[in-house]
């Protein structure tokens, strides 16, 4: 129920031109099955998903394709029956038009589901039902894709004391949460119950811009219906950013999150509507995360909010609302926040809310950026309480630790500085720069540490080893010395058993025998000679000796 | 005034041995700099190594390819010594690669896991080697002893999720007036 109760404000915010009125008119519709899905493994943030499938095997709608890797990280599933037939590169909706690994699935048409079974999170432990969650590809769907099983953790206390829900969808042209409260109230609030019972939440604002007036009604008809007193929709004033995380709990509870805290550690968790869904889906009907709510707006014909199946083509999506013919560019995204697409071909994953088709008239390209005049106007209208101006410089001038100093991680990139520079400069674009340089010099840093680490690993074991193989050797001829000595020792033994004795004795009347033997053989050729004979070996002896008389100087000494 | 000297002289005594420095900071600010490829390309054994004799006096700032331009720039900060290019004798910088062993041709002699300087090879005699492309810096040690020149190195390809955003730059076009 609403009740009236005091808001609070955030520091700065715009207000652009909404243009949400176009995809409105009508209601969610489906979209057919595409010829080819293409699902990227990567939607998340966190560790990219290992894949299940190969090339060539049968999957059946909402089958998990992709495990998640670790913790951090989300599952991926199959949007709908078919034949895998191929596990390979493909282009990414990401700005850089680069690929990443993808599952690609024709469909047979049949749209057959897995057995599903809804999940008794009731008599399940939290850890298993947070599992539960990562298993069924639940993540933030407000854009940020945050794997949702790891904010549904009440933390230390072990409860929150709010639940924030935000159904406040700041930027222009996005509508998807609009029509999903407006159409699936029920659901989500069922979704919110789920997490506000995981979270040991005490009550659950639904935070809504007030230009949705119907989503506002909707909600609390549905708030009404479910007869929960804790449950108050909240229509907030229209203003971008009302729909970042931290403004929204702002607003609602007055609470500001200091730089470096988490909103859980002051009670509060905050979670988009269209997550509350996708739980209430998950948990309550046993079917992962598979598509989502679209909008498809811009230089469009006709506008419309679509539920589509995740790795359907952008231009699937595009082709029925009437593109005019000047449109040039799609961005996923609002026009403050959006990432332009490498094309239309790229899928549409969990993060996109919106498909928004650009042309020159539209989007004017902007006008030169010229020189900051220092004016402070993007100070004004930070919602994040930062001076851009100063991060734009350092960033500028690549001062990457000055940037961060003045808390450059704080920045949510709404582009409310940008949208108010009188210079016209492109000033997310220098902070996302930053950023992504930032983020690299930490990776680097962190390979050199770990490479310093096991390079004087490796000096202290080959020192070890060399050790090792000296205290061997040391061993093996102390060993060899003291066998020699042993030996010596035996030999000077004098007193011998008389068994030993008559062993000897034994021993000694043989060789005796032996060597007897041997003087007895003679050679024959030598024996019974007649004297000619005799002469003749005598001669043939004396020619000997005379030839090694002769030799022995050309011979070397060791020859 | 004696009595103040000896009192000073004391607690300065007592300091230098109660907060004794361990090591030498320096040579530590000069290796966290470093890359720690230990590619020996400087001509010393290693990154410690390296910056021990630079710390020393004994050797340039230049002298390390894999830390590139950027690395003489903030070791040239730290020292407070002039920037100077990369000496060419000590070879040039390229871009950050992996080794690959070549499993088909690999005959497990075992002589490159010997060369690495990361342990990032792991095999056995007569078994194939591999190399854990995670752990490994790109020093090329691993090229000169392999028999049958098996390992190549292979540039680290761009992701989408080691992509940078790109230096915003002016787009120059001329305005209509002019063209027109």
């Amino acid at each position: 129920m609403s009740a009236l109760r005091k808001l609070f404000r955030f520091h700065g915010g715009v207000k652009p031109d909404y243009h949400k009125h176009a995809s409105t008119r009508q209601p969610i519709a489906g979209t057919p099955i595409p010829a080819e899905l293409v699902i990227p493994l990567h939607q998340s943030i966190g560790g990219p998903p290992r894949p299940l499938v190969q090339a060539g095997e049968r999957v059946l709608k909402g089958q998990r394709i992709g495990d998640a890797d670790g913790n951090v990280s989300s599952a991926v599933h199959a949007s709908t029956s078919g034949t895998v037939t191929a596990v390979e590169m493909r282009r990414m909706p990401h700005t850089s038009g680069l690929s990443a690994l993808c599952v690609v699935i024709k469909p047979d048409g049949r749209d057959e589901w897995i057995a599903r079974q809804s999940f008794d999170f009731r008599n399940a432990s939290p850890t298993e039902t947070r599992d539960y969650l990562r298993d069924a590809g639940v993540v933030g769907l407000g854009g940020a894709v945050f794997p949702s099983h790891l904010k549904l953790n009440a933390g230390k206390q072990g409860r929150l004391d709010t639940l924030v829900l935000n159904g406040a969808e700041c930027e222009p042209f996005i509508t998807c949460d609009d029509v999903l409260m407006r159409e699936r109230g029920e659901a989500i609030l069922k979704g919110a119950a789920i997490m506000r019972e995981m979270l040991a939440a005490g009550r659950v604002l639904i935070g809504i811009e007030d230009n949705k007036p119907e989503a506002i009604a909707a909600m609390m008809a549905a708030a009404r219906a479910a007869g929960d007193d804790a449950i108050q929709v909240v229509a907030v004033p229209t203003r971008y950013p009302a729909g970042g995380a931290k403004q929204l709990i702002r607003v609602l509870t007055g609470i500001e999150v200091p730089h470096g805290e988490r909103s859980t550690d002051y009670g509060v968790q905050c979670f988009n509507v269209g997550t509350a869904y996708a739980t209430h889906d998950a948990i309550a009907l046993g079917q992962p995360l598979i598509s989502r709510i679209v909008t498809v707006a811009g230089n469009v014909g006709q506008a419309r909010n679509y539920e589509v199946l995740f790795g359907t083509p952008m231009r699937d999506l595009i082709a029925p609302c009437a593109p005019l013919p000047d449109s040039d560019r799609v961005i996923m995204g609002g026009p403050m926040m959006g990432f332009r697409m490498p094309g239309d071909d790229v899928p549409v994953v969990k993060a996109t809310n919106c498909v928004l088709v650009g042309s020159d008239a539209l989007f004017p390209p902007p006008p030169p950026e010229m020189s900051c005049i220092r004016c402070g106007e993007c100070a004004k209208v930070c919602p994040s309480d930062l001076q851009p101006f100063e991060m734009y410089w350092f960033a500028r001038a690549r001062l990457f630790g000055k940037a961060q100093e003045y808390h450059l991680f704080d920045c949510i990139e709404c582009g409310c500085c940008a949208y108010v520079c009188p210079s016209r400069i492109p000033l997310v674009d220098y902070y996302r720069f930053a950023k992504s340089e930032i983020w690299a010099r930490e990776v680097e840093k962190e390979a050199a540490d770990q490479a310093r680490d096991r390079y004087e690993f490796r000096l202290l074991r080959e020192e070890r080893e060399k050790q090792e193989k000296a205290a061997k050797l040391a061993a093996k001829t102390a060993a060899g010395r003291e066998k020699a000595a042993a030996a010596l020792a035996e030999a000077e033994k004098p007193a011998r058993t008389p068994e030993e004795e008559a062993k000897h004795a034994l021993i000694a009347a043989a060789l005796e025998r032996a060597k007897a033997q041997k003087e007895r053989a003679h050679p024959e050729n030598t024996s019974n000679l007649s004297p000619e004979q005799q002469a003749e070996i005598a001669a043939i002896e004396a020619r000997r000796a005379e030839i090694r008389e002769q030799a022995k100087p050309h011979l070397r000494a060791d020859d | 005034m004696a009595l103040g000297a000896i009192v000073l002289g004391g607690a300065l005594g007592y300091a230098a041995v109660r907060f004794r420095v361990e090591g030498d900071p320096l040579v530590e600010k000069i290796d966290a700099i470093l890359p720690q490829t230990q590619c020996g390309q400087c001509g010393y054994p290693g990154c410690k190594p390296y910056a021990q004799a630079i710390a020393k006096g004994e050797a340039e700032i230049n002298q390390c390819p894999p830390g590139g331009e950027e690395g003489i720039h903030k070791l040239a900060d730290l020292l407070g010594r002039e920037f100077k290019p990369l000496s060419a004798e000590h070879g040039i910088e390229k871009p950050k690669a992996v080794a690959l062993i070549d499993e088909q041709t690999c005959i497990g002699c075992t002589l490159c896991i010997q060369a690495c300087p990361v342990d990032a090879i792991v095999g056995a005699a007569k078994q194939m080697h591999t190399v854990i492309a995670g752990q490994c810096t790109g020093c090329e040690l691993c090229l000169p002893p392999c028999p049958v020149n098996c390992i190549s190195m292979e540039p680290i390809a761009e992701s989408v999720e080691s992509w940078k955003w790109k230096y915003p730059v002016f787009k120059l076009t001329p305005s209509r007036k002019e063209a027109a």
